[in-house]
């Protein structure tokens, strides 16, 4: 089965790897991170300028939004108006329409207030935006967001920042099967092999920040990300063999001397 | 006069207009969105623009997230 790049609002990407730019020591190792994973988007947030130090190292300096894709996210929102309102901003920074939409509910688990997600969606798509959507992995609402018009469907795999790996197998599959639009897991991978996992049920990619930016050696962490989502593709292409109960020798027992 | 610039109070002269506020802050005007009371400024009005007493300003860009 040859392979179809990743389109999300009819852009092509290479890669399947979306990466976050908190956490780091600092943005050049945030770069370098970067660079390691071979990602061409990046999740960004809006902040107020720091008007006391207007010469704080600015995060364009090290990552060229010319050369990266940003993805402003809506982190920190808990209305659909604050998360509209934060990406209207972002717009008319960056100018371009590409977001990342999520509007949290609890900041014990920051699992997504899906009402508000599904309003906050609405109001944005009627906007212009191409939205991408962080939301829990309840299949039915998966299939209203795809409804409303957005543009990747961003189910957790565990609570954000807590590399836990994927809790729920079952729906996140359910989730690729039914949708026509990329689905990729945002949040929850802790290391390769639950990247890896996530793109053996089929997703179109994943989305993390913490598992490279919290690991003890983010740059090499970013590059064996690469790699599992890389294996992890071309696992779930090349079709995985049948699971069996017992033994199968792989040697021939026919010619047995 | 008084506003509010990023959630603090703020003494600009009468007449400021917002690329002179960015200039004062010695704040880059690429790759920031400017927000006056909850309207965005579009960039392209920066030079037009003057502040009235009273105005709640914000000044934003891109940092770091996940």
């Amino acid at each position: 089965m040859q392979d179809t790049p990743l389109i999300i609002a009819g852009r092509e990407y290479a890669s399947r790897l979306i990466i976050g730019t908190g956490k780091y020591k600092d943005y050049a190792q945030n770069a370098a991170a970067l660079t390691a994973s071979g990602a061409e988007i990046v999740t960004v947030a809006m902040r107020r300028v720091n008007v006391m130090n207007p010469d704080e190292p600015m995060l364009v300096d090290f990552i060229n939004p010319k050369e990266t894709v940003y993805l402003p996210n809506t982190a920190g929102c808990f209305t659909g108006e604050d998360a509209v309102r934060t990406l209207r901003l972002a717009r008319e920074a960056g100018g371009w329409s590409l977001v990342k939409l999520e509007v949290l509910s609890d900041p014990k688990h920051l699992y997504p207030d899906m009402e508000e997600t599904m309003r906050a969606a609405k109001m944005l798509i009627d906007d212009g935006f191409d939205v991408m959507v962080y939301c829990s992995d309840d299949p039915v609402f998966a299939r209203k967001l795809e409804e409303l018009g957005c543009a990747a469907i961003m189910p957790l795999g565990a609570p954000i920042g807590s590399g836990l790996g994927l809790q729920n197998k079952v729906n996140i599959r359910l989730i690729v099967e039914q949708s026509s639009v990329p689905v990729i897991v945002d949040a929850g991978v802790g290391t390769a092999s639950d990247a890896t996992e996530a793109m053996e049920l089929g997703c179109a990619g994943v989305l993390m920040n913490t598992a490279i930016a919290e690991a003890q050696d983010p740059i090499r962490m970013a590059r064996a990300m690469k790699h599992a989502v890389i294996a992890g593709r071309e696992a779930y292409l090349a079709g995985r063999m049948a699971k069996k109960r017992y033994a199968d020798p792989s040697s021939p027992l026919a010619g047995l001397i | 006069m008084k506003i509010t610039l990023n959630g603090e109070d703020h003494e600009v002269e009468e007449g400021t207009t917002i690329t002179a506020l960015l200039g004062a802050l010695k704040i880059p005007l690429v790759k920031v969105a400017v927000e006056r009371n909850l309207s965005i400024v579009s960039r392209s009005t920066f030079d037009q623009v003057i502040l009235q007493k009273g105005d709640r300003i914000e000044i934003v860009r891109f940092i770091g997230g996940g």
